[in-house]
């Protein structure tokens, strides 16, 4: 295969009339012990050279299969049905074994999701990358391919890629490991870039700076990029050609901001409308009478101060001590005097990126660490001073709700078990009243009362993240602490929990406290805003003004790195 | 990482008296009086059994008989058996035969058993695999003593292609046998282990990557998979080693090898405490530093314990 088309390169790549890669009508299954169940039902999408086309859904929706099929890593019992996979005149389809060594990493590049994961733990990043090099003939073993090595990694923004070279995987930070991993995809300056979410697990700044530096490297080398994202705003703002994709079909496709700003299908008008980097306003629970007020006075939110405040945190700081060698420790501030208070029905979103100390606030506030010093009042009381019965009282009004709907509930309990765990734990009520509550709290979520007996592992994520909820309103709290709660749901979901949330607060007067390192929820949801850096709030004030007039460059920047913010909607 | 073993080595200090000291008093409280034994039916001269008492000062207190023999190892004594011979020297004939035949079982089991692991990993659910799955079952669930017996009997006695026993200076192609047997438990866990490690890795992310950044299948798994995977086996055979150093009572026995499994069977039946408690303190650290190498191959395999501080 390879002379032929190695020879044909220079001609078709320019040549803007044929497509790099031409998919017709692919149809990949998954076989299981009944038969194949579809994956991909004739997906169809072709490929400029040097283009850069976006695959945009939610989990599920076939998006990493069709990009996995491209380049044969389907797992095991995926396979290409029917279908034809064109890349430069060779079906991809019909290539497999050792012909596809020679496709993989040499002529697409493949730059994989989740950072932490993709590199090998026990081998350094300079042997991860040699290796690289060396199996697409890009270098020979020696000083040579050192020196190769090096160059991959500064041109993947490693300033300091000599020393980086000897060190292993877990010495770097999430946003360095994703520079390896595009570094690694396009080391042989393949002619397609695949990548399938590369910075869905990174802080917004982060996010930005590494797509700019691919944008940049690809644009240089003209090499096509092909991303796989559930981020429309990400999506629309990093290619030229959109392909939506809705359980394993292609739903719609054209040029991006065609597509944003007139939606033609009705899956893709709901995504365009869900899509919270593009969204622009609160969403306004039904029994909240401000929602009229908001709009004529535009300072409404300031007004809402003057109501009582639930929670006031006064000078809070933690320190750490943190080991740095055999038995010396260093203190390590991560909550640097930080006060707020938060007026009772309203929410108060923290934001920053990890490791700015948000969610040990949060930590702090529900007492499952201690404050170094500061105050935290909860309903009048604080909660140093309390402990034994009052602090169980105190846990009363206070739940939490956390990141991942997977790792919050146990497998071995059934739903009802689960939301009634609180009731029992602070031994509310009797057998019967404990059923009659989830059942009443389980409708509350908009789940139906069926669900009762099943178990996790049965619902989605979507449904996961509604019991937790459950769970956390069965004691009737006052305040809802929400640590991410929302950041691993698809859009549609999220914008489907943010709506209950809000509902539940304008129906039961709750109060939220809302974590997030995600400033596009925050504008759905938040009165208020207090951006977190390094252990301090550097700005605070209510969310319209945070979004309309920014006044710390840091939170500009935040707000600048939200994807898709330029983009003007149709809708 | 000097740290880190500097505290392993620190830590053999209170295991090594402890041990030292729970042994020697089992031995002292075995019921039945050595030195009466000795003489037999006929019984002793009561001049002669106080002279051999008081040789192995077996008329002093528990503690000062502890005592003097701690005190003896330490420049070297290991005292002596009743048979007159040093304990050391008996320790000097019978570990390089125990070693050997460690050797030859530790080879056997890690290199087939890595192999087939890995293929039937790399196979799951296939005919291999299956095989693999239930020849290892066998292994594990029927006694030692019974692969022994019948090992002795298909090759020894039908096919005649090797010996029953171990004859004098346990020339290696007689310990082959009996390493075969020591090895076969081992064998199948290992198998089962690697098995089990590789379909783990298999799955990583990682893998994956490498797959898409243009390595062949070969160097796949031989670079990512496989070296992956090594790690738990790997701490596995460290501490199956060291099992093996010690002595393996019964295959020692029924192959009559003269090794330290039978020396300290027969030790023991003898109530010959000098003989129990040194062959057993070597014993212990030889357990000991086989556990603090696996500890360091360990980190060598994984840098993230090797750099965790």
């Amino acid at each position: 295969m390879t002379a032929t088309t190695v020879a044909t390169t220079p001609g078709t790549g320019r040549d803007k009339g044929t497509p790099l890669l031409d998919i017709r009508d692919l149809h990949v299954g998954f076989v299981t012990q009944n038969g194949i169940v579809p994956a991909l039902n004739g997906v169809s999408l072709t490929i400029m050279p040097g283009e850069t086309v976006a695959i945009v859904g939610e989990s599920g929706s076939g998006k990493s299969t069709a990009a996995h099929a491209i380049i044969d890593l389907l797992p095991g019992t995926g396979k290409v049905t029917s279908g034809r996979i064109l890349f430069d005149g060779q079906d991809l389809a019909a290539t497999s074994g050792k012909a596809f060594d020679k496709i993989r990493g040499n002529l697409i590049g493949f730059v994989p999701q989740d950072p932490m994961s993709n590199l090998n733990p026990v081998w350094n990043i300079g042997f991860q990358v040699e290796e690289t090099l060396v199996a697409n003939g890009r270098a020979k073993r020696g000083k040579d391919v050192k020196a190769k090595a090096i160059t991959v990694l500064k041109e993947a923004g490693l300033a300091d890629a000599e020393i980086r070279l000897k060190q292993y995987p877990h010495q770097f930070s999430g946003g360095m490991k994703q520079r390896v991993l595009i570094g690694i995809g396009l080391s042989s300056r393949p002619k397609l870039l695949i990548a399938d979410e590369p910075t869905s697990a990174l802080d917004v700044t982060v996010q930005r700076v590494i797509l700019d530096h691919l944008a940049t490297l690809t644009g240089d080398s003209g090499t096509a990029v092909l991303f796989i994202t559930h981020d429309l705003g990400l999506a629309a703002e990093r290619a030229e050609k959109l392909v939506v994709m809705y359980k394993g079909k292609i739903v719609e496709s054209g040029p991006s901001l065609e597509i944003l700003q007139n939606p033609q299908h009705p899956y893709t008008k709901r995504l365009v409308a869900a899509a919270p980097s593009l969204a622009s306003r609160r969403i306004q629970g039904s029994h909240r009478e401000r929602a009229a007020l908001d709009q004529v006075v535009p300072d409404a939110a300031a007004s809402r101060v003057t109501a009582a405040p639930v929670i006031t945190v006064e000078k809070l700081t933690k320190v750490f001590q943190i080991n740095t060698g055999k038995l010396r420790s260093q203190p390590f501030t991560a909550v640097d005097d930080v006060s707020f208070s938060i007026p009772k029905g309203t929410t108060m979103a923290l934001v920053g990126e990890s490791g700015s100390g948000k969610s040990t606030v949060a930590k702090l506030i529900l007492k499952l660490e201690s404050a170094t010093s500061g105050s935290v009042t909860v309903g009048g009381k604080d909660i140093n001073k309390v402990s034994g019965r009052e602090l169980l009282a105190l846990r009363r009004q206070m739940q939490p709700v956390f990141q991942d709907p997977f790792g919050s509930l146990d497998p071995l309990y059934n739903i009802g078990s689960t939301i009634a765990e609180p009731l029992v734990t602070h031994r509310v009520g009797s057998k019967k009243e404990r059923h009659a509550r989830v059942l009443e709290l389980l409708d509350q979520v908009a789940l139906p009362t069926t669900l009762i007996d099943r178990y996790p592992n049965e619902l989605s994520g979507g449904q996961r993240q509604r019991i937790a909820i459950a769970r956390a309103l069965a004691l009737k709290p006052e305040i809802l602490i929400l640590d991410e709660a929302v950041s691993a749901l698809d859009v549609l979901v999220q914008a489907q929990i943010l709506a209950l949330l809000t509902e539940l607060q304008s129906e039961l007067d709750l109060t939220y406290l809302f974590i997030t390192h995600d400033l596009a929820v925050v504008r759905l949801v938040a009165d208020h805003v207090s951006v977190m850096r390094q252990g301090r709030i550097v700005e605070a004030s209510s969310t319209d003004e945070v979004f309309d007039s920014p006044r710390e460059e840091y939170t500009k920047e935040l707000l600048a790195a939200i994807p898709g913010t330029g983009i003007q909607l149709g809708v | 990482m000097v740290w880190y073993i500097v505290r392993r080595i620190l830590q053999v200090i209170p295991v090594f008296f402890g041990a030292t000291l729970l042994i020697y008093f089992m031995v002292f409280a075995l019921p039945g009086d050595p030195i009466i034994a000795l003489g037999g039916d006929r019984g002793l001269n009561p001049a002669v059994a106080a002279a051999l008492r008081a040789e192995y000062n077996l008329d002093k207190p528990f503690i000062v008989q502890y005592l003097i023999f701690v005190g003896g190892l330490f420049v070297g004594d290991f005292g002596t058996s009743f048979s007159g011979q040093p304990v050391s020297d008996i320790l000097a004939q019978t570990f390089p035969v125990t070693l050997r035949l460690a050797l030859l079982a530790v080879t056997m089991e890690a290199v087939l058993g890595i192999l087939i692991g890995l293929f039937s990993g790399l196979r799951k659910g296939k005919l291999f695999d299956s095989s693999a799955l239930v020849v290892s079952l066998i292994f594990i669930s029927v006694p030692i003593f019974v692969t022994a017996f019948v090992a002795q009997y298909i090759f020894g006695v039908k096919l005649g292609i090797a010996r029953t026993t171990v004859g004098a200076g346990a020339p290696w192609e007689d310990l082959i046998l009996p390493a075969v047997v020591l090895a076969s438990v081992s064998f199948a866990y290992i198998v089962r282990l690697t098995r089990t490690s590789v379909i783990e890795n298999l799955n990583e992310d990682f893998v994956r990557t490498a797959t898409a950044k243009g390595l062949s299948r070969p160097r796949v798994i031989r670079v990512h998979i496989l070296r992956n995977s090594m790690i738990p086996v790997v701490t596995y055979i460290g501490t199956d080693f060291g099992l093996l150093m010690v002595g393996a009572t019964v295959t020692e026995g029924i192959f009559n090898v003269p090794g330290v499994g039978r020396t300290l069977y027969q030790a023991i039946i003898r109530s010959e405490g000098p003989t129990v408690v040194s062959f057993v303190t070597v014993m212990v650290i030889i357990y000991l530093v086989a556990n603090l190498l696996v500890d360091v191959l360990y980190g060598f395999l994984d840098p993230r314990i090797r750099y965790a501080k």
